[in-house]
């Protein structure tokens, strides 16, 4: 499953005292089981971007190619593409709305017109993925749960589509930090184990350095910089223009850099880094 | 889809009509309604048009935005004027299977909807050129005198802004709701009416949920700050008449006049 991205152009209330223009000539590749983050700042046009992908927006102008197929012509199925791409929103438990949690997951398998059997296998399969007990929760009112379990309850709503690609606007948005890194590391597994294409939005550099490999960063409408992760990040003096600037962690190497302490410039995981600086401090640490 | 609907928004531009006082404006709305039920015949709109024409010109509101505040009426204009060609009662001048068109039919017809389009022009002439706030202080100021026979004017005024204040903020919302639902297959524009009912379901729970949600941290965020009603406040900006009005008033005069002049000498 990959997306190609051609000149595309997205303008807002066209013709309208409000008009903007909130994409400009976007080119953009996402090859199949990559993890890709999509960062940038309030505004900047992820938001936009991503709902394009599966054809919720059209856009004023360019093409969107999914798996080969040009969504943006009039005659393709969105619906056959809304099953492929899975499109998780911000703040997603403000869309709950079935009596119990496991309706609530049936949702989205039942509207693909799966039968009984295969929506239990489904609703079963993403409740597993986010953590969510199945026998204690699937018939509890999904507005019964606390955040956390709501946010992993809408979640799973758009898992149990089993799409090919996974897209998440701000997964993380409003979590403690408990339940920022529960979902976290649920997406990463699951990235890992079934191979799916991820796109995760963010305006946090931390969560986008632990897990992606691929970063897209967006400013003002159009694709800023773009690249492996520990290439984006020696852009440290533009990112920072742009209002993102690096993980804390790294402003730590810089400094040490700069005093002419020697760590490897590809090194920015977090345990890395650490077992860099111990190994530098030398000694029983290391 | 849902971003075209523009009855009831304003827009923002700096023209003679926004600068109009409220209040004015708001007394010269009710004077054009109340003028065009007083026409009873074609010509009778010259007037009319001429003088909505140029208020739309000095407004600055350009005339396909207000042509597209017209589309979500369509259907009732639609209703309308077929309710009018098939039910009125005359010379028949064209039939097919039950339904017969007649003259005065067509006549009726063509008449109520020029009506209903001016209808509605005129008055969102109105809140397209006076934002939300300017439209309830002026309502509020003029309902001040009923106070005395205990009308809750300021509570009125408040519940009106606030409604203004979240219609775009709900219509958002609904647009953000009805994505996230398509986004899980949902289908909201196929099948039967029953259907179709149904398929609103998972769109109109989560909306109500968010909206007592916003009107509870309102609610909340005003008591903070000791909110409680209309006694003593004061305002940021004070309603005054300006010269701006007295030519507003003159051009005004002129108009009902010639409405009159029309009725009585043509």
């Amino acid at each position: 499953m990959s997306i190609s991205i051609k000149n595309l152009t997205y303008i807002y209330d066209q013709g309208s005292p409000f008009e903007t223009m909130a994409l400009e000539d976007v080119n953009l590749e996402i090859e199949k089981g990559e993890f890709v983050g999509l960062i940038g700042h309030t505004g900047s046009g992820k938001s936009t971007l991503i709902q394009h992908m599966n054809g919720l927006i059209k856009p004023t102008m360019g093409q969107i190619i999914v798996n080969g197929f040009n969504i943006t012509e009039d005659k393709v199925k969105l619906s056959e593409i809304r099953k492929k791409v899975g499109l998780v929103f911000q703040y997603p438990e403000y869309q709950l709305f079935e009596e119990t949690v496991y309706k609530d997951i049936a949702f989205g398998p039942t509207n693909l017109g799966l039968d009984k059997e295969e929506i239990d296998i489904r609703v079963r399969n993403a409740m597993d993925i986010v953590s969510l007990d199945f026998e204690e929760y699937k018939e509890k009112s999904p507005f019964e749960l606390s955040g956390g379990q709501k946010r992993r309850a809408a979640i799973a709503g758009v898992l149990a589509m089993e799409p090919e690609v996974l897209i998440l606007d701000e997964p993380t948005a409003g979590l403690d930090p408990r339940g920022r890194d529960e979902i976290l590391s649920q997406i990463k597994r699951l990235h890992d184990e079934k191979k799916i294409t991820v796109i995760l939005v963010s305006h946090s550099m931390e969560d986008i350095a632990k897990l992606v490999d691929r970063i897209i960063v967006m400013h003002n409408g159009k694709i800023e910089l773009t690249g492996p992760k520990e290439e984006v990040f020696k852009h440290s003096k533009r990112l920072e223009e742009i209002g993102l600037g690096l993980p804390q962690i790294l402003y730590l190497v810089n400094a040490l850099r700069a005093k002419g302490i020697p760590i490897d410039e590809n090194v920015i995981a977090f345990d890395a880094i650490k077992s860099e600086i111990l190994k530098l401090v030398g000694g029983k640490h290391a | 889809m849902l971003r075209d609907i523009t009855i009831g928004q304003y827009y923002p531009a700096d023209s003679f009509i926004h600068h109009l006082d409220a209040r004015f404006k708001i007394i010269v709305s009710f004077l054009f309604i109340i003028s065009l039920f007083m026409i009873n015949d074609f010509y009778q709109y010259i007037p009319v048009v001429i003088f909505v024409m140029l208020i739309v010109k000095i407004s600055k509101v350009p005339f396909k935005y207000i042509l597209k505040g017209l589309k979500p009426i369509m259907l009732i204009l639609i209703f309308a004027f077929g309710i009018n060609i098939f039910l009125t009662e005359g010379e028949v001048i064209f039939s097919f299977w039950i339904l017969d068109i007649t003259k005065e039919g067509l006549y009726q017809a063509f008449f109520m909807m020029m009506r209903l389009i001016f209808l509605i022009t005129g008055t969102s002439l109105l809140t397209l050129t006076t934002s939300p706030i300017m439209l309830t202080d002026g309502l509020e100021n003029l309902l001040n005198p009923f106070k005395k026979i205990g009308l809750p004017a300021h509570e009125l005024a408040m519940m009106m802004t606030i409604a203004l204040r979240f219609i775009p903020t709900l219509l958002k919302e609904t647009d953000k709701i009805m994505k996230a639902q398509m986004a899980r297959g949902a289908d909201f524009e196929s099948g039967n009416i029953f259907k179709r009912a149904k398929s609103l379901i998972p769109l109109l729970v989560p909306l109500f949920i968010s909206a007592f949600r916003r009107a509870d941290e309102l609610a909340m965020a005003m008591e903070a700050r000791c909110y409680r009603g209309g006694e003593n406040r004061t305002r940021l900006k004070t309603l005054r008449y300006t010269k701006k009005d007295i030519i507003g008033l003159i051009f005004i005069g002129l108009y009902i006049a010639s409405i009159i002049g029309v009725k009585i000498y043509l």
